[in-house]
């Protein structure tokens, strides 16, 4: 784990990421349409915006399950806009998904340590012995987990298996998985759907607390304005596949564009 | 009617209870038996466990494998050398299906990639014969269809090695899925696809594993079966009787395709001995389908399969 970083210093150069008048098109359906963005090293950036509006699509352009239409996608200033999703995942991008994608039938524990398959090295063979080398790995690396576990607050069911969980607890074991990965960007799909007040709180402390502690760059959808405001540097709109606002909280909150995304507007 | 209840409940016991050494002889010809349809079966799981494909083919997998081993041989190879080189076959074999078969048709419905196996099978079976004839071949690993007796049970020794190296495969790939990398990551792509591909398994790579994996279990289940009764079109109907034992076992348990084997087996053996005189014999033939229909009343995710609970 690095050490905290200070506030993300503007004077890297190039954004994390770039996403380059990117259209995603199924059939008829425009689901983006030249989207551009920046998300800068350090950021917690909201992607916010009505039903429909494209947010997943942004998300599953970005992490490489779908490619666009048009457009370029740039991963700390290489062009990376074709990889597939495992391609993605090695360069330092982890997710979660809306709906949440656990391995099921493992353990809490087994589905972290999926999380840090991309960073085992070493003989199939000595692995399967469990011996040498391949041992002191397997401990590594679940020391790390372990930490990430305490981070989290999930000590008490890391035996249990991870289908039997309660909602909230599933998307902490993902969002656990995720960081597993120790990625540099993380994007995290409406992380507190579904959740009430007090596991929303939980959830707001935990992200700010890997942004603060592990310095990764997050991108989060969220429906819930409050959690919006509270816990973003930056806060990016979308409506009907295109960006109708890019800026802090309270500006995009103010934007007349977004309230009427938001509330609906007669277009006399 | 009292005599047809004694033939049904009592006589059998009574011969098993009477005659031991013979009872035993039967449960191991059954264990034998069974570890084949086992080794089958365990094929199948692999494959519908790590891509949710139903491999039609694989029986004929079993034949292809058999087909190359015994036309290296006949070409001249020594075992050894033709063992490997038909390793390498069915590895060659699970790359070219990934790439021609399975990616053009990633994300499509399961019944689609079932009928694709459909045409792997007939391409299987005719390339095959297209490459090594069609004649029934004789298959000598150098192990004598013979039988040594201890405690006064006979047992034969192709069976003896048949299950041996059956039991050695089986505990190996269940070593390597449960503690290497690529096994978590087995795993983790048959729990979920999409979850996998998020933490960065190739899933390409997972898939051309697992089907060199059934190809190898395809290799060791045509060597044992073509070894006993020659390598012939009919090894891919062995193909059949891994059904029921999947019906058993569950689609979707490594365990499971191994004691639903032998139980079927084992199963088949005593009731074709002991009750087939009753009905004029030849219940081998239907015990195993009568017991899996059962099954699919009862307890339709097997032994060990995943109980699957969809909300409407």
């Amino acid at each position: 784990m690095r050490e905290p970083t200070g506030p993300p210093s503007v004077t890297s150069g190039v954004p994390l990421l770039e996403v380059d008048e990117v259209s995603v098109r199924f059939g008829a359906i425009q689901a983006l349409d030249r989207v551009s963005l920046e998300i800068e090293r350090g950021e917690i950036v909201a992607i916010i915006g009505p039903n429909g509006a494209g947010k997943t699509t942004l998300l599953n352009v970005v992490s490489g399950f779908y490619h666009p239409s048009e457009g370029r996608i740039r991963f700390e200033g290489r062009d990376r806009t074709r990889l597939r999703p495992y391609d993605v995942a090695a360069l330092g991008v982890a997710r979660t998904f809306q709906n949440v994608a656990l391995f099921k039938g493992m353990s809490v524990l087994d589905n972290i340590m999926t999380g840090r398959l991309l960073k085992m090295r070493g003989s199939f063979l000595l692995e399967a012995l469990y011996w040498g080398p391949a041992m002191q790995q397997e401990l590594l690396h679940r020391a790390f987990v372990e930490r990430i576990i305490d981070f989290l607050e999930i000590e008490a069911i890391r035996k249990a298996g991870a289908g039997t969980l309660p909602y909230g607890l599933q998307k902490r074991v993902e969002l656990a998985r995720a960081l597993a990965a120790e990625p540099k960007l993380l994007l995290l799909d409406e992380p507190m759907a579904g959740m009430n007040v007090e596991e929303k709180e939980d959830m707001c402390r935990f992200i700010l607390g890997v942004n603060d502690e592990f310095g990764t760059t997050i991108a989060l959808i969220e429906h819930d304005m409050s959690v919006v405001m509270d816990i973003s540097d930056r806060v990016i709109a979308l409506d009907y596949g295109r960006k109708i606002a890019d800026g802090r909280p309270e500006e995009v909150r103010a934007d007349q564009g977004v309230i009427d995304a938001y509330l609906g507007v007669s277009h006399a | 009617m009292l005599e047809l209840l004694y033939g049904v409940f009592v006589g059998p016991v009574k011969d098993m209870v009477t005659g031991p050494a013979f009872l035993a002889e039967v449960v191991i010809g059954g264990l034998a038996a069974g570890l084949m349809y086992s080794l089958v079966a365990l094929g199948f799981v692999l494959i519908y466990k790590a891509s949710g494909v139903f491999n039609f083919a694989q029986g004929v997998m079993v034949l292809f494998a058999a087909l190359t081993l015994v036309g290296l041989m006949e070409r001249g190879a020594p075992l050894v050398l033709a063992l490997l080189v038909t390793m390498a076959v069915m590895g060659a074999l699970a790359f070219a299906i990934e790439r021609v078969v399975l990616r053009p048709l990633v994300n499509q419905e399961q019944i689609i990639l079932f009928m694709a196996t459909i045409g792997l099978n007939f391409f299987l079976e005719g390339f095959g014969e297209l490459v090594w004839g069609s004649n029934v071949k004789k298959l000598d690993v150098g192990i004598p269809d013979s039988s040594f007796v201890v405690w006064g049970v006979q047992v034969n020794r192709l069976e003896l090695t048949a299950a041996i190296t059956a039991a050695v495969l089986v505990a190996g790939m269940a070593i390597f899925f449960q503690r290497t990398r690529i096994g978590r990551a087995l795993r983790a792509v048959a729990d979920d696809h999409e979850a996998a591909l998020s933490i960065g398994i190739p899933l390409n790579t997972i898939w051309v594993v697992v089907w060199s994996a059934a190809g190898l279990v395809a290799i060791v289940a045509g060597i044992m079966w073509g070894a006993k009764s020659g390598v012939q079109f009919s090894l891919s109907l062995i193909a059949l009787k891994a059904l029921p034992v999947l019906i058993l076992g569950g689609f979707t348990s490594v365990p499971g395709a191994i004691v639903g084997g032998l139980i079927i087996g084992v199963g088949e053996k005593l009731a074709e001995v002991y009750w087939g005189p009753l009905v004029g014999g030849a219940i081998e033939n239907w015990f195993a389908y009568v017991l899996a229909l059962a099954f699919l009343l009862v307890r339709p995710q097997g032994l060990f399969g995943e109980r699957i609970i969809e909300r409407v």
